[in-house]
């Protein structure tokens, strides 16, 4: 017992020992000669290793864009797959720099688990996914059905709160992780999926006959899924809001990886301050004054990697709607380089 | 001019002194434990201040806003988080007393037959150790998972049993009983047939003692347990009423429900744990030395009575250490119910209450202290059973 007792302290130790907050990311990052970025195990679209183990997805793609930034080289980057459920002990404790993994902002997360987000890099909300053969047209005929769910999410939370508020009964099955979730409704155990929409669209992909399952139309949540950070360190939250920022002002500016070199010559004051040839803007956040051209000329801007991970270009055939930029009737808005 | 006292003895320096050098040592080792003790809990506040992370427990009295598919008590999602943990600690506890009993009776059969004379038998069971036990569990528990939802029906063609019960890959789902006025008759008969029971076979167990007789203390026993109860019962006018389960439009409701991830966990379980009883099961026996075994033969008795009466006795002893060790890990291994979808203790609390409150320090401290209970109490029941059964040197 006293031996048994004696381990767990001197564990215990060790481990608070080795996860004292450091406030220097940036420095970090760069000693390390690496970006460790908290990623989906696989969402295709977000997060997603292939079989050369390349990863791809709209969030993995913004850690390029980070990395990039900082090294000119949107390759060093180690993607650490983490479960919905260990994300946010994963960038509490250090183990990440950043989580890029199709997070929603909310507000306790934003204060009590100590974690800042730093901007929206796709606008969501909860939706549901049944078999045709049900003929279920609306969330609301839902009154009674088994619920597959993936835990650790606030897909949980609102799944309740939604039955709830409609008066309706519910009976949800809970997994650790979204393969598994899939898996037993796909086996005929639950009746319906939930998560986010753009999440239903990516994992009916892997189901054994896509063309049986149907989204249906309700969307319950606002789900702002964005990179988060931890407290305490402004200059790296303020790194990774610009990096995102700087992909939506290429886009707003038509800067595009094929064109951003004819860039370096631009005249139009706004672009000179975006590219670097007047003012220190980049400087100012610690990094080059190139950094948005690395950013651009590595990954793109906000609407090709977009398009490339979850638009036209994929599988997944996303429409922008609220991710098209404000100019186009979207959300998608971004202060000024100035 | 008289004794020599005792402080005549040669002095020696206190720093040689063998007491003053283990307190000494005990000291200053449990100095450094304390330090470090107080530095890891200090280290801890002082980061979780740092990074403005909530703690302390005030969270316990919070709403869940989350839904259980299992609750044993009353349970909905404007509950409070303490709530949840009570609903996923008895989750844990049902399925690993379950657990426990069920892998004693498999372990026991199985370790049983591998010593058989019959080829057969302790090749099956030699093969069901090996094979068994040389799998990961969490692999055992994903693959049982999924041969109970394959193999059973979907829910519009479920199977209907014979007094009203359903079964479909949703779970199997039974008449509940409603005990009503006049039940505690039944109960009351219960505990006087139980009492009458024990006492039947303390006095028949004196007297055959003193003569020698024996008596038939399992029919008797029987009939005070189970018969009279069923007489009252029927006297009482059958005070059950059966609540059916009706089929809905998306799932069965009311009655009793078995969920097929409590199915698959507890099977996965009781298979894996019940090959290393069979191990421990079948080295206690072997212990027993073959002269026992010869001795009880020429005194006559039957090989059936020979292992129930001389055989296991004494295979207990070398048994009973070994075996907590498998019901610890048991409960400890129903911490994989996560990734089949049972809402135990881990999956509830140190999953989505975790989650949700994102106090990590907190909810894993609470859940490791639960578990650190649960194997010490076990521990101390199997030591308890072990001084008893130990043998008693006259």
């Amino acid at each position: 017992m006293k031996r048994v007792l004696t381990s767990i302290i001197c564990a215990a130790a060790l481990g608070f020992a080795a996860s004292s907050a450091d406030a220097q990311t940036l420095t970090t990052v760069k000693t390390r000669g690496g970006l460790n970025c908290g990623s989906n195990p696989g969402l295709a679209g977000f997060g997603l290793p292939d079989a050369q183990g390349n990863w791809t997805g709209l969030d993995v793609e913004v850690c390029r864009a980070i990395a990039a930034a900082i090294f000119d080289d949107p390759t060093k980057v180690k993607f650490v797959p983490l479960t919905a459920k260990d994300r946010f002990t994963a960038l509490q404790s250090g183990e990440v720099d950043v989580l890029v993994r199709n997070t929603t902002w909310t507000s306790s997360r934003d204060t009590s688990l100590g974690l800042n987000f730093t901007g929206v890099d796709y606008y969501d909300g909860q939706g549901f996914m049944v078999r045709k053969a049900l003929k279920v047209n609306s969330a609301l005929e839902l009154s009674d059905a088994a619920v597959c769910v993936q835990q650790g999410t606030t897909t949980e939370l609102n799944l309740a709160d939604y039955f709830r508020a409609n008066k309706m009964k519910l009976k949800t099955v809970t997994f650790a992780t979204s393969d598994e979730a899939v898996k037993a409704y796909d086996a005929g155990r639950c009746d319906a999926y939930t998560t986010d929409a753009s999440g239903l669209y990516s994992e009916r992909l892997r189901l054994a006959n896509p063309n049986d399952h149907v989204v249906l139309p309700e969307i319950i949540s606002k789900e702002p899924l964005g990179p988060a950070v931890r407290h305490g360190d402004d200059q790296w939250f303020d790194i990774v809001k610009w990096v995102l920022y700087a992909m939506i002002i290429a886009e707003e500016q038509g800067l595009t990886q094929k064109n951003i070199g004819e860039a370096l010559g631009s005249d139009n004051p706004d672009i000179k301050k975006f590219v670097g040839t007047e003012g220190n803007y980049g400087e100012q956040l610690g990094l080059t004054k190139d950094w948005a051209v690395r950013i651009v000329k590595h990954v793109g801007n906000y609407g090709e990697v977009f398009e490339r991970n979850v638009g036209q270009g994929s599988p997944l055939k996303i429409q922008r709607g609220l991710n098209a930029l404000w100019t186009k009737g979207g959300i998608q808005y971004a202060p000024p380089i100035r | 001019m008289t004794a020599v006292p005792a402080s005549e003895r040669p002095k020696v320096s206190l720093l040689y002194n063998p007491r003053v050098r283990t307190i000494a040592y005990q000291t200053l080792l449990c100095a450094i434990i304390a330090f470090l003790a107080w530095s890891a809990v200090n280290n801890a506040i002082e980061n979780l201040r740092r990074a403005r992370i909530a703690s302390g427990f005030e969270f316990w009295q919070f709403t869940s806003g989350f839904d259980i598919s299992q609750t044993l008590i009353d349970y909905s999602s404007t509950a409070t988080y303490g709530r949840a943990f009570w609903v996923g600690l008895i989750n844990t506890l049902v399925v690993a007393a379950i657990g426990i009993v069920l892998a004693t009776i498999v372990g026991f059969l199985a370790g049983i037959a591998r010593l058989s004379k019959n080829w057969l038998l302790s090749r099956l069971a030699g093969g069901y150790v090996e094979l068994i036990r040389n799998l990961p569990l969490l692999l055992q528990l994903l693959f049982w998972y999924n041969a109970v939802l394959k193999a059973l029906p979907e829910m519009r063609d479920s199977l209907t049993l014979p007094g009203g019960g359903f079964l479909n890959n949703r779970g199997l789902f039974l008449p509940q009983p409603n005990f009503q006025g006049g039940f505690e008759w039944v109960l009351a008969a219960f505990v006087v047939g139980l009492i009458g029971a024990i006492a039947f076979r303390i006095w028949a167990r004196r007297r055959q003692e003193r003569t020698g007789e024996q008596a038939p203390v399992g029919w008797v026993a029987l009939g005070l347990v189970v018969g009279l109860p069923l007489i009252v019962y029927f006297l009482a006018g059958q005070p059950i009423a059966l609540a059916y389960p009706q089929k809905g439009r998306f799932n069965i409701s009311g009655g009793l429900e078995l969920l097929p991830e409590f199915v698959a966990l507890l099977f996965g379980l009781v298979i894996y744990t019940g090959a290393f009883i069979a191990e421990v099961v079948r080295a206690g026996i072997l212990a027993v030395s073959h002269g026992q075994t010869e001795a009880a033969y020429s005194l006559g008795l039957r090989p059936g009575p020979t292992l129930r009466l001389v055989v296991i006795p004494q295979a207990m002893r070398v048994i009973v250490p070994p075996l907590t060790n498998q019901y610890l890990n048991l409960t400890k291994n129903s911490s994989l119910a996560v990734f089949v979808g049972y809402p135990d203790l881990v999956q509830v609390f140190a999953g989505t209450v975790l989650n949700q409150t994102g106090q990590a320090v907190e909810v894993i401290a609470v859940t490791m202290a639960v578990y650190l209970t649960i194997s010490l109490v076990t521990s101390l029941a199997m030591n308890w059973y072990n001084s008893r059964m130990a043998l008693v040197e006259r």
